[in-house]
């Protein structure tokens, strides 16, 4: 499947075409959405919510020299084209001029990136209830409660220009996570997957099984001091913090003198070693498990990009006119990441054997900076923290917020294992970046503050 | 004021506004439009149906130094049909406003209702509301903000851009404007029939100073200009020109302030400050259906559970501690005339005297508490984000109501020997059933002996939300209470965004622990 039947290429192209054609501007840009949005959602081991929702929409970008204004709409009819096309134009000519306005690209050639799947196209309401069913059966026949969400969207993306450029890309994203808890509030535990792809995703009971596992062991988890301790980051939790670097990583904000990668006295930290030697950084769109678009929104390629390697900072994200501006070539982020490292295959359970003590974490919640100058976040963790002692899981503890920065602890790294795609949006839908991140462990890890919730 | 007494006010607002007032969506093919979904809906199946259809238009202008960075307006238009058929819930939305497609989404609503049948085991029951067959309700703006040209958006921005970069140090400026217009139609088939205009705007800007030798950098963004429900009025009440100055200077003292040292401290939260920490610790943990886990997969769960061990039990705070909930506050930017689910929004209390006596309800909820707390009527808390969403309960303006004493932030400084004055909101993060907290902020103050004697840097402060509320020992009168608010709030799965004030006085809280988030890490 390369096209989504909802708005193929061949109907993106003609779209675009309307739009260009209704153009007076010196130069105009066209961007379509579209894409239907299924969701069912579930708690105390039922179905709660759901919904289905159809949409499409254009962007219209006119310039006029170095005027540029944007108008969106979802009224695709000829009257509702014009009018988004005529006040685009407007209210361009009313902007003042953006010196920083690049020229619009030519025609391109892009990637193909094969992020359809009818698997998860084909997962309407029913199939979603029978997969909600799975969860909350094998939720219920331990006793416990499941509360989650199963997510699917399916849809394409287009872009085009009075230059010549056309792009499009159709994909398919799915999500499935929940939570169970005891029915007293005394334990809890979460499991999670996300893909394109519905057949490569976690079975529903198999997911249950997890949160089942935990939810029971976490019941009248044992009072642990905070303090700094050795870690064992699931790939979930670890794909929460690597998340924030990979999001940290502008150029321009580094050249500017306001980010972590800027250097003293100026300029930014490319060719510096910033953190462990086993850790190499790399966003591809054509990497079976990411499978992010080929091109940004103005139509620029997207192609392999290495972050970081083994260790040292190669590159930071640059628009076209900071590339411009500073000699070098454009390097977008795409959204979707993942940490690689060479020869690491161990699973998180062999993992976990190396270590004399420590903490296994489930997953972290409410993120937020506090200091960007060493990228310094806070947090919570929550649904799972496990005792670890003699390369053996003992026993649940409480939940502890931590004050970290994960430059910091890609420095205290101990052990990498195997990477695999992973849900790490806080929000468990699909709204996140595709990350594929191994299990990690670390040293040192500061844990602030004894956090009581379950 | 009693339960009836309130309802029969509200309808009588609202029968005089719906003279004056002519609302675009109010056009009788749109009114066609909702009864046929409705007709279509009881026809596939559906015991109940509710239908929106909505127009929300954004518009949003930003700057740095003396240029623009975006400029764009955008329209989304289209309906939602929810409905109960088998006693479970389905919900189907679609761009196309075509008869065909309206049937369509009906259908699919119905069908999926009956799907849901199969994971579930409770059947819902929808609590009463009164009848509304034409009500009309309008944010109270005085200009349009759709109707300011663009120039003078922009220069406004570039202007407040201009004084902010005239002071040394200086580096970076970013500005911006935002404008929401959500037009909505609402019908029910429990014979409501809605038309609301609901404004929301948001001037914003952030000062960052550069000390690139020392590889030192210092933001100070425009904390005290809040979200509104408000139109162009606000944006020149707010002043970024003005202000920008002042927000300037003190992002270039941060880089010389004084790093705090770590300990125990009175606190001195004034209001745009004091917002987000009840939004987090106390709005939050009183949403009903976080307290009975229908959202424990991301937003959490509450530690004000389960309901019948919290209500009129629980102490919170103080004595002099009294939180409402309302959707009425003028400007704020929950306020509205009916819910998603057709009800006027009460005006109640959720703390009363420092004890928790409610929580948040939607008509789907009201029959979970009614053994408790004898309600029948929900207090009107449903909101979508947008006609491709289906509604859910979300929280209303839930504010700190001010001390009988009309005492001022002054009042509070001088009692204080040994504190923090904290101003702006800043890092936030709580965990997901709202105990362990830490906030930051825009620019904190040591106080010593009554008086503000420098300024402070990587202040934030931990705490435990019943502990902190029951430490709050002084609070602002009436005079000193302001609202401040969040334009985007994020609960639900998918997740849905809301806006929603908050109003408070300056209040004290004694002895809180406070970290150095700048220092080290541990």
């Amino acid at each position: 499947m390369a096209d989504w039947s909802g708005l193929s290429r061949a109907a993106a192209r003609q779209l675009c075409e309307r739009v260009l054609a209704l153009s007076k501007a010196e130069a105009c840009q066209v961007n379509v959405t579209a894409g239907t949005n299924g969701n069912t959602r579930y708690a105390r081991n039922e179905v709660t919510t759901a919904g289905d929702a159809d949409n499409a929409s254009v962007s219209v970008t006119s310039r006029f020299g170095k005027r540029v204004a944007s108008v969106g709409t979802n009224l695709l009819d000829d009257a509702g084209l014009a009018r988004a096309v005529e006040t685009s134009e407007r209210l361009a000519k009313l902007a003042p001029e953006n010196p920083e306005l690049m020229p619009l690209l030519p025609a391109q050639m892009y990637a193909e990136v094969p992020a359809l799947s009818e698997a998860t196209a084909n997962l309407d309401a029913a199939r979603r209830a029978d997969a909600v069913r799975a969860a909350t059966s094998a939720s219920g026949r331990a006793g416990l409660m499941a509360a989650g969400l199963v997510h699917r969207v399916v849809g394409a993306g287009a872009v085009a220009n009075s230059a010549g450029l056309f792009g499009y890309h159709a994909s398919t994203t799915v999500v499935h996570t929940l939570t169970v808890r005891t029915p007293d509030g005394k334990g809890s535990g979460w499991a999670g997957t996300a893909h394109n792809d519905w057949t490569r995703a976690t079975g529903s009971s198999l997911l249950a099984t997890r949160a089942v596992r935990k939810a029971h062991g976490t019941h009248d988890a044992a009072a642990l001091d905070p303090g700094k301790y050795t870690v064992v980051l699931e790939p979930t939790a670890a794909g929460n913090l690597l998340s924030l670097l990979a999001f940290s990583l502008n150029a321009r904000a580094a050249d500017e003198g306001r980010s972590f990668f800027s250097k003293r006295g100026g300029g930014n930290r490319i060719g510096e070693k910033i953190v462990d030697e086993r850790v190499t950084i790399v966003s591809d769109p054509q990497d079976p498990d990411l499978l992010t678009s080929p091109f940004t929104g103005e139509g620029l390629p997207v192609g392999r990009t290495v972050w970081i390697e083994n260790g040292v900072l190669k590159n930071l994200a640059n628009d076209r006119f900071w590339a411009d501006k500073q000699g070098v070539k454009p390097t977008p982020f795409a959204g979707g990441f993942r940490l690689e490292s060479a020869g690491a295959a161990a699973t998180l359970e062999e993992l976990i054997k190396g270590v004399e003590r420590g903490l296994l974490v489930t997953r972290f919640w409410y993120i937020r900076p506090v200091d960007q100058r060493t990228l310094g976040y806070t947090g919570i963790t929550r649904d799972g923290v496990f005792l670890i002692e003699h390369g053996e899981v003992s026993g649940a503890v409480n939940n502890f917020r931590f004050n970290e920065s994960p430059v910091a602890m890609l420095n205290n790294l101990v052990a990498v294992g195997r990477p695999e795609r992973v849900s790490s949006s806080e929000s468990g839908d699909v709204g996140g970046p595709a990350v594929v991140v191994p299990p990690l462990v670390v040293r040192d890890f500061s844990f602030t503050s004894v956090s009581e919730a379950v | 004021m009693d339960r009836r007494k309130f309802v029969q006010t509200a309808a009588g607002a609202v029968a005089t506004s719906s003279l004056r007032l002519k609302l675009p969506q109010a056009d009788a093919s749109v009114k066609d439009l909702c009864m046929r979904a409705l007709n279509a809906a009881k026809t596939a199946g559906a015991s109940y149906a509710d239908v929106r259809v909505g127009r929300t238009r954004l518009q949003s202008v930003s700057t740095r130094e003396q240029q623009i960075t975006n400029l764009s307006d955008t329209e989304t238009y289209g309906f939602g049909i929810r409905v109960l058929a088998q006693g479970a819930w389905g919900f189907a939305a679609s761009r196309d406003l075509s008869a065909s497609e309206i049937d369509r989404v009906a259908r699919l609503a119905v069908a999926q209702a009956k799907a849901n049948r199969r994971a579930m085991q409770h059947p819902i029951t929808l609590a009463p509301t009164p009848s509304v067959t034409d009500g009309h309700w309008r944010s109270p703006i005085e200009t349009d903000p759709f109707d300011i040209t663009i120039e003078e958006k922009v220069g406004l921005l570039l202007r407040a851009n201009a004084e902010a970069l005239k002071v040394a140090g200086a580096r970076f400026v970013n500005s911006s404007l935002a404008f929401v217009k959500d037009a909505k139609t609402y019908a029910s088939t429990d014979d409501i029939f809605t038309v609301q205009e609901v404004y929301r705007c948001f001037p914003q800007m952030n000062v960052t100073a550069v000390d690139s030798t020392r590889g030192l950098f210092e933001t100070r963004n425009s904390a005290e200009v809040a979200p509104m429900g408000l139109g162009w009025e606000w944006v020149l009440k707010s002043d970024l020109p003005g202000n920008a100055q002042r927000w300037a200077e003190e992002a270039v003292q941060k880089l010389t302030a004084k790093s705090v040292e770590p300990g125990r401290y009175d606190l001195i939260l004034e209001p745009h400050h004091l917002f987000l920490t009840i939004h987090e610790s106390i709005a939050h943990p009183t949403e009903l259906d976080r307290a009975l886990g229908y959202e424990a997969n991301y937003a959490g769960t509450s530690f004000l559970a389960p309901p019948q061990q919290v209500l009129g039990k629980f102490r919170y705070g103080p004595e002099f501690m009294n939180i409402q909930g309302d959707r009425s506050q003028p400007g704020s930017l929950s306020a509205c005339g009916w819910d998603d689910d057709g009800v006027v929004p009460e005006t109640y209390l959720i703390i009363k005297n420092g004890i928790v006596v409610d929580y948040q309800t939607t008509r789907d909820q009201v029959a979970i508490l009614t053994p408790l707390t004898g309600r029948q009527r929900s207090h009107g808390t449903s909101y979508a984000e947008s006609w491709a969403d289906v509604q859910f309960q979300r929280m209303p303006n839930v504010s700190l109501l001010p001390g009988e004493r009309d005492l001022k932030l002054d009042d509070l400084m001088t009692a204080t020997d040994n504190g923090i004055y904290i101003v702006g909101r800043g890092s936030y993060s709580i965990d997901q059933q709202r105990y362990n907290f830490q906030f930051g902020g825009q620019v904190f103050y040591e106080v010593k002996g009554g008086k503000i004697t420098g300024m402070l840097k990587d202040v934030a402060y931990q705490a435990r939300t019943p502990d902190f509320w029951n430490s709050m020992d002084m609070i602002g009168g009436k005079s000193s209470y302001l609202m401040n608010g969040t334009f985007s709030d994020g609960k639900g799965q998918p997740s849905q965004s809301n806006a929603v004030s908050h109003g408070c006085p300056p209040a004290r809280f004694k002895a809180v622990n406070v970290l150095n988030t700048g220092r080290d890490r541990g």
